[in-house]
Parts: structure tokens; sequence; C-alpha cells
């Protein structure tokens, strides 16, 4: 029980909780500050992801041109980044002049479009199709910089990448909420019209939100893959739900809420399973699989998420004044 | 059935619906919205006098919301053309009329309800460089702006008396202090024209007195007002102009002296009784209503003694 403890709170500074936490921070500033429903974030989670593995495997800007490993990681981070911001147009345009129901269908459409178009047949030699792109393919430059910077072992050398883009992603968010700006989207998740009554271009408002939200989802889409290969399965709408899940949790219009939320979403995850795998080898679940087992965290996940939203509607962080489950 | 006042200091030529003013603020030609059959708005001419303060008033249905909501640029008209100060305003955004110095609050007020008393008040502040994408988190950029015009806020809220609520959220304001809030933030941008949706809507008697006499500032300071009222108390206090909407048209307009007297308008809005008040009763009423209570008391003693026998 101790190791599953132990192992449990490993997760808790792991790549993938930093992945969660600044994925949730985008979405806090989607939902949390701007009211912007978006159920696909997921989907710029995706776009991030495959933009930069797609760039590093195909172009290799280190192989075929020598450029620079650090170079080519920034420029591979870019055209996920890039992607992110024409996929949030695409998304923006037809449905941010609409009512904020149109953005949820249209974003949760489109995170699915995404995954099957990243995992379709034809695209194979892009994507990797359903097999998706494999590690070795695009972490070259990623481990190429620590060799010769600081030589930590490749799994610290990621929590370390992975948390100081968390910390970046933080002090941008307290930064920008504290400015008139945040108290413009802020007031548009209020009230729209009256917004727009006081003379303040609520469309591009909505649009800039939406944009800097989803460059956070692309960048931690890339945070996600960097442990693990590229799976177009592994952008399923069930991954937009649980950073849904981490950001309510945590608390959704705070600035920490999102990174508490994040890195106690993954704690109690693999705490949970590691419980049900013991109980599993103990023989609690009778002729049940291993696998069929370990899903029922998600019902316990599932379980603590009606209590969060029963006890506790605005978060472990938020302010009950300021925001809660009642929008 | 005509008004009694054949000219007026405001109006350039005769009194009369649609009249031309001296110095128009706003100038609104042949503005039509229909809802599918339903013709809302349908104004030929109309023209909404500069520095002086009028109300539109006009039975429920009369097309008076439809018409704030074109003016500023919230619904689009199926026809028509209206000015502000000269430059026509029609299909231009809401944000953009706002900006331009006509600013209109909402017959359900709409303030911002997790935002502060205060937070509501800066957002209606204008040109602030804060607000601009690129140099939001660049605090050094906007910090004297903002202090600038949180200094306006703070003198604003003393005039509204909200300045002991500065820093709680909108959401616990009374209905009748959200009305006060809503009209201090459209102040913030400093407007040339107020347009008041139903400002007296829900406010207790004492504060109307208060709102009546912030409406009369706005005019002092040099303001334009047009607002949609019920109240006929407010409209017969305050206002310098009326104009009267039924069934989307404008049918009359005038001083508010004469407009009561106007049979057109008392036939479709005001009601013959309108002058009565029906808050005392004089004594010849009393006696009657105790004559019929008297009648009916009798008649119920006697149809129990019959369902006795």
């Amino acid at each position: 029980m101790l190791d599953v403890l132990l192992g449990s709170l490993g997760e808790l500074i792991s790549p993938s909780s930093a992945a969660y936490a600044l994925a949730a921070i985008g979405l806090g500033i989607h939902f949390g500050y701007s009211g912007l429903l978006n159920f696909g974030q997921a989907g710029f989670m995706a776009i991030g992801a495959y933009g930069f593995a797609v760039f590093t495997s195909l172009v290799d800007p280190t192989a075929t041109w020598g450029w620079p490993p650090l170079l080519s990681l920034l420029a591979a981070t870019l055209v996920g980044v890039a992607a992110s911001v024409v996929f949030a147009l695409i998304l923006g345009i037809p449905t941010l002049r609409l009512r904020g129901d149109y953005l949820a269908i249209v974003t949760i459409a489109a995170a699915e479009i995404v995954r099957y178009v990243a995992r379709t047949q034809d695209l194979t030699d892009v994507t990797g199709g359903s097999q998706g792109i494999r590690g070795n393919q695009f972490k070259g430059d990623i481990q190429a910089v620590n060799d010769g910077f600081l030589d930590l072992p490749t799994g610290t050398w990621y929590t370390v990448v992975s948390w100081a883009l968390v910390v970046v992603a933080i002090v941008v968010v307290w930064g920008i909420m504290r400015s008139p700006w945040g108290r413009v989207v802020k007031g548009i998740r209020e009230d729209e019209d009256a917004v727009r009554s006081l003379g303040k271009n609520v469309y591009a408002y909505k649009m800039q939100a939406l944009v800097l939200g989803g460059v956070m989802g692309a960048v931690a889409g890339i945070l996600l893959v960097f442990p693990r290969s590229v799976q177009a399965d592994g952008f399923a709408t069930i991954l937009t739900f649980n950073v849904w899940t981490a950001l309510l949790l945590g608390g959704a219009a705070t600035v920490l809420g999102p990174v508490l939320g994040g890195v106690l979403f993954w704690f109690l995850l693999s705490f949970v399973r590691g419980v049900i795998g013991e109980l599993h080898t103990l023989g609690v679940f009778g002729s049940t699989t291993a696998t069929q087992a370990g899903q029922l965290a998600f019902v316990f996940v599932g379980l603590a998420l009606i209590a969060l939203v029963v006890f506790r509607p605005q978060g472990v962080m938020g302010n009950k004044k300021e925001l809660s489950f009642n929008v | 059935m005509s008004s009694p006042t054949k000219t007026h200091p405001l109006v350039q030529g005769e009194v009369g619906p649609g009249c031309a003013k001296v110095d128009p603020i706003v100038v609104a030609d042949a503005v039509k919205r229909q809802f599918g059959g339903l013709t809302a708005v349908d104004v030929a001419h109309l023209e909404i006098p500069r520095g002086a303060i009028t109300a539109l008033i006009g039975p429920n249905g009369a097309g008076k919301t439809t018409f704030f909501n074109l003016l500023t640029g919230f619904d689009k008209p199926n026809e028509g053309t209206w000015s502000f100060e000269g430059s026509s305003l029609a299909g231009v955004p809401a944000y953009k009329v706002a900006r331009r110095g006509m600013v209109r609050t909402f017959q359900l007020t709409k303030s911002l309800g997790r935002l502060t008393v205060l937070q509501n008040m800066l957002l209606g502040a204008t040109g602030q460089r804060g607000e601009r994408f690129g140099s939001a988190f660049w605090s050094f950029l906007w910090r004297k702006q903002e202090n600038e015009n949180t200094v306006r806020a703070d003198d604003l809220l003393a005039r509204f008396k909200l300045d002991a609520k500065r820093e709680d959220f909108a959401a616990s304001l009374s209905g009748g202090q959200r009305k006060l809030l809503e009209m201090a933030r459209a102040l913030m941008s400093k407007p040339t024209l107020v347009m008041l949706d139903e400002p007296m809507a829900g406010v207790n008697p004492a504060l109307t007195q208060s709102l009546l006499d912030h409406v009369l500032g706005l005019k002092a300071d040099g303001m334009s007002v047009l607002f949609v009222e019920h109240d006929m108390h407010m409209v017969r206090h305050i206002s310098d102009w009326v104009i009267v909407m039924a069934e989307g048209k404008v049918v009359a307009e005038g001083p508010p002296e004469s407009i009561m007297q106007d049979q057109a308008v008392v036939d479709a809005y005001l009601g013959a009784h309108h002058d009565t008040d029906l808050g005392t009763l004089t004594n010849q009423q009393v006696r009657q209503i105790e004559q019929e209570a008297a009648q009916e008391l009798d008649e119920v003693q006697a149809t129990r003694e019959e369902d006795k026998a």
C-alpha cells in the first residue's frame, strides 16, 4: 500500500500532470475568465502535439540543414503553436458571434475531426495513422538540448522543462488577468451585451482569449507526448473531460487552481488505480481481469467529481462568490 | 386633438409628430423593423433635441425598446437610416456606437455580478491602453492611466452614493443600487447622449428622487438624455420633451405639459383617468364603499338563512 502511495506521489510532479495543469490553465482562460465553453481542449492538444512531432519527423532541420537542436526544438514548438492559432481562428470566426453553446458544440466536434484525420490510413506517411508517431522520431532535439546543457536523466529533464513552462503560463495568466484586458474578458463572462454597450469589441476579446488558451493547450499537448509516443487515440474526448475535471477541481477562475487541479487529478487517478490493482491481486474482484478492474478508477473519479459539485462547487481554491458551477 | 402649444424653443417650425428640432443630436429616417409579419418599429422621421431630456413613452409593445436597440446597434433594422451628431450610424456595431458617445443602459440591469463595483466602473472608461492584448501584461504601460480612471470612478461612486460598496461584488447590490451603478458606469465613458431604458423600473420611492436628480445632473453637465419610462411622475417632472410611440409609430410629441392633454396620447396610452390619484379616497368614495359592503353583508346573511331553512 505504501508503494502505491509513493508511486502516486511521484505522479504529482510528472510531466503528464504538468501537461494536464497547463491544459487546464488554458481552459481556465477560456471558461473561468472569459466564459467560453471550449469542449475541444483535446483537439488543441492534438494539434500542438502533431504539429510538433510531424514537423520534427518529416522536416527534421537538425539532420537536414544542420540547425542547432535548440533552434529546431523552438521551430517545431512554433509550428505546433501556429497550427493551434489557425485552429482557434477556424473555430472562433463562425461561432464567437453566436451564443456560447455553439462554441461548445463546434469545439467538441472539431476535436474529434482532428483525431480522426490524424489516424486516417491515407495520412500514414505524415501522422503515422493509427500507429502514431514513435518517440524516437521526434525526441532527438529535446534530448540533444539536454545533453550538452544539464545532462539530467531523461525523465527528470522532461519534468524540469514541463514545469518551467507551467510556471511561465502561471506568470502570464497572473499578469494578464489583473490588467484591464482581464477585466474586459471577465465582464464578457458576466454579460456580453453590457460590455458591448461600454464600447468594447467583444468579438475580438473572445477571439484573443480563445487563441491564448488554445496555444497553452497546444503546448500542453507537446508536453503530454514527451514521455510517450504520439497516438491519435490519446487525444480522445475523455482527455478534454479530464482536463475539465482538473480545472473544476482546482477552481476555474483562479491562477493556481488549474495547476493544483491537474496535479491532484493525476495523483488521485493513479492512487485509486494502484489501490484497485492491489485489491485485484488479493482477488477482491473475482474473475474480473486487471484491466477491467482498472477501469473502476474512473468510476471513483466520477464519484469524486459529483461530491465536488455538491460540496465545493467553486473548486479547491475558488471563491464561491466569483465562480462556481452555477454559471 | 391638437396640442395647445404651436411653437417651442426646441423646435424649428410647428410642433407635431416628426417635427424638426433647432439642434438635433439624433435624426432617424424611415427606420423600420419587422419580426415576421409584425412591424415593431416604423418611424418615418424623428429628431431628438440636443442638451435636453427627452422621454420616450408609449404602451407596452409600442416598439420603444426595439427602437432603442436599433439606434444603439444592438439590433438591425430592415430598412432606414439614422445619424448621430451628423454622422450616419446605420450598420455600425454596438461597441462603435458607444465609442462615439452614445451610451445606453438596459431595462433589465446588466451589472456584472462577479466583478466588484469598482471594476464595473473602470470597465466603462474608454481608450484604455491596458485593454489591448499586447500591452496588458506590462503594467507600467497602463498603471498611470488606470490610477487616473480610478480617481474618476471614485468621484462618480461618491456622487451616486455607492462609494461604501466599492470593493463589493456587484451581485450583492440591491436592484436600485444596480440601476445607479449602471448609470454611473455609463458616465465613465464621458458620453454626449445617455440613453436610459426604464431607469425607474423597480426602484423604491426614496431612491426615485435621487435618480431623478442624477438624470437632471446629466443635463446640467451638458449631456443629452433619452429615456424610456412608464413612470408619468418622472416624465412630467424632468423631461423637456416627450415623444409618444404606439404600434411602432411616433404618434405625438411635444412638451410634457401639453402632451398629457393630447387626446391621441390619452387614448393610446394614458387612459381617461390618468390624473386620478388612486392613493387617497374622497369622503364620498368612502361612504359609497361602506354602503356597498353593508349591502353585500346583508345579501350573504340572507343566503345563509335560506340555506338553514
